[in-house]
């Protein structure tokens, strides 16, 4: 069974002062050393892990690029396997010319994410790490690099880890006290027990409670503009999103399509949507972007309603502000430079969150964002608490709380330890599952480490 | 010198211990011919290590033996001292039996069963040398040259294989309780190519009962009534001795510490692997040296014996050191040692080796059971015996094998366990091993497995009978209590109130009572007019079914995933290499295990999920088979 050596540009593609072309695979130093001449004594197939060497790039015995080789042995790399990295001073046509090269001395072409995924397999990162280096890759913002970097550094795999291990040790007592009945091992105190299960549960509610704000830097929260027709929501769009993508008129329904967007607002990333007014549409294509609005409406995490100072509030303006329902929303008093007919008050009686702006003066911007930030709890966000960055870990820590939560129930209503014990081996086996471990042996090591059993 | 030829079995099992024994009965039962060789017939089914059967876990496995028509159970119902329920009120999955038993009436009630068992021969012969023939089948060799050709054997040679006695600074070759050990098979095996190491125990003093001063000691009597291991033990039985509890205190532990190095374990004479759970009392005092006392049992021998055995105390210090720190024990003053306890190591293999079925995955025909298959415990051997003589005599007759799975029992969770993750020490079976345990009772340990034992051909009709009436009166009381409504009335407030529950106004049907934690069958007789007169035992189990009805759910359908994976079973002659997408590791592993199925191959240590990915996608191209 032999693993493929595979090759990959590294570095972002583009005008760059170096390149890096990663090769990783039991071959790597084998094809790097066919394809580098070293302009000092020592061939790659010489060095010791750790360590480089500066030569040309030859390909039928012609120069392409000069580049520094670095030699990682393994399994001390990132993959863990044998790996080379490349880094030329060619621009992309230069670069694209060395990986060819490489790839026709017996290199193929990295899959996307199949270095992470070596080193994952390899031991090199557990799960979360992966999926975090996955993250760097695609980070949109700052924040959402620096979240993805805490994550990389095993910030979320430890905070997991402690709510495990939290675990462990109770599962671990138990499983001693049921299974050595004749050594003196301390008795179980239900209440004790229920206020260790009542902390770890609040832990995994702050950790699930985090995923909106980590949404919020990584992903983007999906946001919807809606208002009356006119009011000003493609000024509002063009306003945040920086330039003019909406066809701003005067005319009333000018927008009848759901124009999509990825903005920053301060931390947070909004995925940003204007919709046509909601109001009774009488064209034909002006309806169906109503009815396209509505039912985005609903599948937003985020409303921002915008309102117009200069008229009374309307119907439409209500039906707005009740079919809302449970998302959060802010309240945008636009055009607050009119003269103000608006009753602010019947707004209030639906949000606080509420903002004056003037969207074409470019008023009222600043307090939008703080606005949001809050909302997301952005502002202060700790990194290093622990971020859960996608679907799969929020639904196995969902199932580890779930199983928690049962366990704390089970105890108030007296259930019998034995399928106490099942329930928080369960709530282990989901977090063993999202950090990508595994459960029953760790129990059973707990036992021989925390306690004196055996006859 | 020359040797003879002395006749041909079917199935030939070395050793007679409790392993041993279950393989020989259940072989001969499924009409195999069958011989049980042993160093001493006076030590069939021997009890060196201690006086008792069952305990957590082990109590499970003794009833899962009986309920597929195994001896173990039944035998030491027969040889009953004093029987306990251990973890009571700690919850059904958890309940077990433990035994403290007569170990020489046990001894000569087992060597009398093989003796009257058809088709099975008892022979006292140590079995030195063992080799295939050209036509596939095994020709073992005895010490004093007989030769037997046998189509099957099966390996269950206990502490004897290699055993080596460490007491002090002394040692030397020898089996349990002093009979001699079995000094030549061992070299045998590894000429053949099987790869052994070795593995360590030990066990108590032994002490004279009229030198032990019981006046200040805690008394530990048995449970009334007695619960009976087998579900096949009618009579009645009584407990008929007590035991005894003590304490180690500061100068043992002293004793002990200042005598440390004299230890052939901390000194490192001895190289064999010991358990973690069944550690010396020198192990015990330097592993949590903040604890100040270790308890230890007295417990009886027998009922024609003065010899006392203490529980806990094992130990590998000379025997003057244990002189001195025994008599720093309350109770234990002025006692006689008649036997000082020891250390023994012994040759064992990595059961990795072996197949589900306890056959070796590199010789046709070849079994092994119990401790020679590194692990510990009688009823973990018994388990394996029972199994490893089912599927020999299943091979004999060119029948499909005999494979408890995970879910069906403990036996099954201690051979895959076994099989599957190795054991870096001799492996004990504990309920917390089972993911399962709230269905693997030893309440319904006949449910989960009798059917099993009747279609295999070990449970009688009569018994079968009496077991398939059993569970129709289950269904038909589960039924009973499901549609029976109890009206509010003031006696029925009572009981309510008085059990801290809360009082009803309307009818509410009999299951939502007797559901409720505070409340139980006995509890609710006086209100259960129509209450059928029924054995307790069906009480019990209706009343767990609707107890713990969600957990039973949440496990079963757990149970399914599980066996998706279980049922799409890899090709025996799967080459790993040709697997292409599989990491180094996971591959070599893979090939030294070779597990059945997916589900084995997913619990291997170094296989990740990726593998398993990588292996399905592997099944579908090749076509995998469905175990049906």
């Amino acid at each position: 069974m032999e693993n493929s050596t595979i090759a990959a540009i590294s570095t972002a593609q583009g005008n760059a002062g170096i390149s890096v072309i990663r090769v990783s695979g039991d071959k790597a130093v084998e094809i790097c050393n066919k394809i580098f001449v070293p302009y000092g004594k020592k061939y790659l197939s010489d060095l010791a892990g750790y360590s480089c060497a500066y030569g040309k790039i030859v390909s039928n015995g012609e120069k392409i690029d000069e580049c520094v080789a670095t030699v990682f042995l393994a399994p001390h790399s990132y993959t863990g396997e044998n790996v080379v990295e490349l880094s030329c001073h060619g621009g992309l046509v230069v670069t694209k010319q060395v990986l060819r090269v490489v790839i026709d001395n017996g290199a193929r072409l990295a899959d996307a994410g199949e270095f992470t995924k070596r080193a994952f397999l390899n031991g090199k990162l557990d799960l979360t790490q992966a999926e975090a280096v996955m993250d760097i890759i695609s980070a949109k913002s700052n924040n959402a690099l620096k979240a993805a970097n805490k994550a990389k550094e095993g910030v979320l795999s430890k905070k997991i880890s402690g709510i495990r291990e939290e675990l462990l040790i109770q599962a671990g007592h138990l499983s001693a006290w049921a299974d050595y009945p004749e050594e003196d091992i301390p008795e179980i105190d239900n209440k004790v027990l229920s206020e260790k299960l009542t902390n770890i549960k609040a832990d995994l509610q702050t950790l699930i409670g985090n995923y909106d704000s980590g949404q919020a830097i990584k992903s983007g929260i999906d946001t919807v503009i809606v208002g009356k027709p006119n009011v000003g929501k493609s000024t509002l769009m063009n306003l945040i999103s920086g330039y003019e993508k909406s066809i701003v008129t005067d005319i009333a329904g000018t927008t009848r399509d759901v124009v999509e967007e990825t903005v920053t607002v301060g931390n947070v990333i909004l995925n940003l949507s204007d919709t046509a007014g909601i109001h009774e549409a009488d064209n034909e294509v002006e309806k169906i972007g109503v009815d396209k609005a509505k039912s985005k409406l609903y599948n937003a995490m985020l409303i921002l309603a915008v309102f117009d100072m200069g008229e009374a509030f309307s119907n439409e303006d209500k039906e707005i502000l009740e079919n809302i329902g449970d998302t959060p929303f802010v309240a945008i008093i636009n055009k607050s430079d009119l003269e103000p007919k608006l009753d602010t008050e019947k707004i209030r009686k639906y949000t606080d969150n509420i903002v004056f702006m003037s969207a074409k003066n470019d008023e009222g911007t600043e307090e939008l964002t703080k606005l949001i930030e809050k909302i997301y709890n952005t502002t202060d966000f700790d990194y290093s608490s622990g971020v859960l960055f996608n679907e799969r870990q929020l639904s196995l820590a969902k199932s580890a709380l779930q199983s928690v939560e049962e366990a704390i129930s089970a105890l108030k209503n007296n259930i019998t330890l034995d399928a106490v014990t099942v329930t928080i081996e369960d709530a282990i086996s989901y977090l063993l599952e999202l950090t990508g471990e595994r459960a029953t042996e760790k129990v059973v090591d707990k036992v021989f480490h925390n306690f004196c059993v055996g006859k | 010198m020359k040797t003879y030829l002395a006749g041909n079995y079917d199935v030939a099992v070395i050793g007679a211990g409790h392993a041993g024994i279950e393989a020989a009965l259940s072989a001969a039962r499924l009409s195999c011919k069958t011989a049980v060789f042993t160093i001493n017939n006076d030590a069939v089914g021997n009890c060196p290590c201690n006086p008792s059967i069952g305990g957590t876990a082990k109590g499970h496995l003794v009833r899962e033996i009986d309920a597929l028509g195994g001896e173990m159970g039944k035998t030491a119902d027969e040889c009953l001292l004093q029987m306990r329920m251990l973890n009571k009120g700690k919850g059904p999955a958890v309940h077990s039996l433990r035994a403290q038993i007569d170990r020489r009436r046990y001894s000569e009630t087992m060597k009398n069963k093989l003796e009257l068992q058809e088709n099975l021969d008892l022979r006292q012969a140590e079995i030195t040398d063992i080799e295939r023939t050209d036509d596939g089948q095994w020709l073992l060799t005895t010490r004093m040259l007989a030769q037997f050709k046998c189509k099957t054997v099966i390996i269950a040679t206990g502490t004897y294989l290699g055993g080596r006695i460490y007491v002090g600074e002394v040692s030397f070759e020898s089996g349990p309780d002093g009979i001699f050990p079995a000094s030549f098979l061992g070299e045998s095996l590894r000429k053949l190519g099987v790869k052994t190491r070795r593995f360590k125990t030990g066990t108590p003093a032994r002490v004279l009962r009229s030198s032990v001063d019981f006046s200040e000691l805690e008394v530990q009597k048995g449970d009334e009534p007695v619960i009976p291991f087998s579900f096949d033990t009618t009579k009645k039985l009584e407990n008929k001795v007590d035991c005894h509890i003590s304490y180690t205190n500061e100068r043992t532990k002293k004793i002990i510490l200042d005598n440390i190095d004299r230890s052939p374990l901390y000194g490192g004479k001895i190289e064999g692997v010991g358990p973690r759970y069944c550690p010396s009392l020198e192990d015990k005092i330097v592993r949590f040296s903040e604890k100040e006392r270790h308890q230890l049992f007295i417990e009886p021998c027998g009922e024609n014996t003065q010899e006392l055995y203490l529980q806990g105390m094992s130990s590998s210090l000379p025997e003057e050191v244990q002189l001195a720190f025994y008599h720093t024990i309350k109770g234990l003053e002025n006692c006689l040692v008649m036997r000082p306890a020891y250390a023994i190591e012994y040759d064992c293999i990595d059961p990795t080796a072996l197949k589900q079925t306890l056959e070796f995955a590199d010789f046709e025909g070849l079994y092994g059971a119990g401790q020679f298959n590194g692990s510990s415990g009688y009823e973990e051997a018994a388990a394996q015996g029972l199994i490893a003589g089912i599927n020999a005599a299943l091979k004999v007759k060119g029948k499909e094998p005999f494979i408890l799975d995970r879910a069906s029992s403990y036996i099954g969770t201690l051979i895959d366990d076994l099989v599957t993750k190795g054991a870096n020490e001799p492996y004990r079976m504990m309920t917390s091993r089972s993911e399962y345990r709230l269905i693997l009772r030893q309440d319904n340990a006949d449910e989960r497995l009798t059917p099993f034992g009747y279609e295999l051909g070990l449970i009688s009709e009569e018994r079968y009978k009496r077991f398939t009436d059993k569970q129709e009166k289950i269904k038909q009381e589960l039924q009973r209590v499901q549609s029976t409504v109890i009206s509010p009335s003031k006696e029925l407030s009572d009981i309510l109130v008085s059990r801290e529950t809360s009082d009803v106004t309307t009818g509410i049907h009999l299951v939502d009572l007797i559901k409720r934690p505070e409340l139980s069958y006995d509890v609710l007789a006086p209100i259960d007019k129509d209450r059928p007169s029924l054995d307790k035992a069906i009480f019990e189990q209706v009343e767990i079914t609707v107890k713990y009805e969600g957990y039973i759910k949440k496990q079963l359908s757990a149970v399914e995933t599980m066996r998706k994976l279980e049922t799409k079973l890899l090709p025996e002659d799967i080459d790993y290499k040709d697997v292409t997408g599989l990491r180094l590791e996971a591959g070599e592993k893979l090939a030294k295990i070779r597990p059945r199925s997916i589900g084995q191959a997913s619990r291997i240590s170094g296989v990740s999920p990726a593998d398993i990915s990588v292996l399905l996608i592997y099944l579908a191209k090749v076509g995998g088979k469905h175990d049906e």
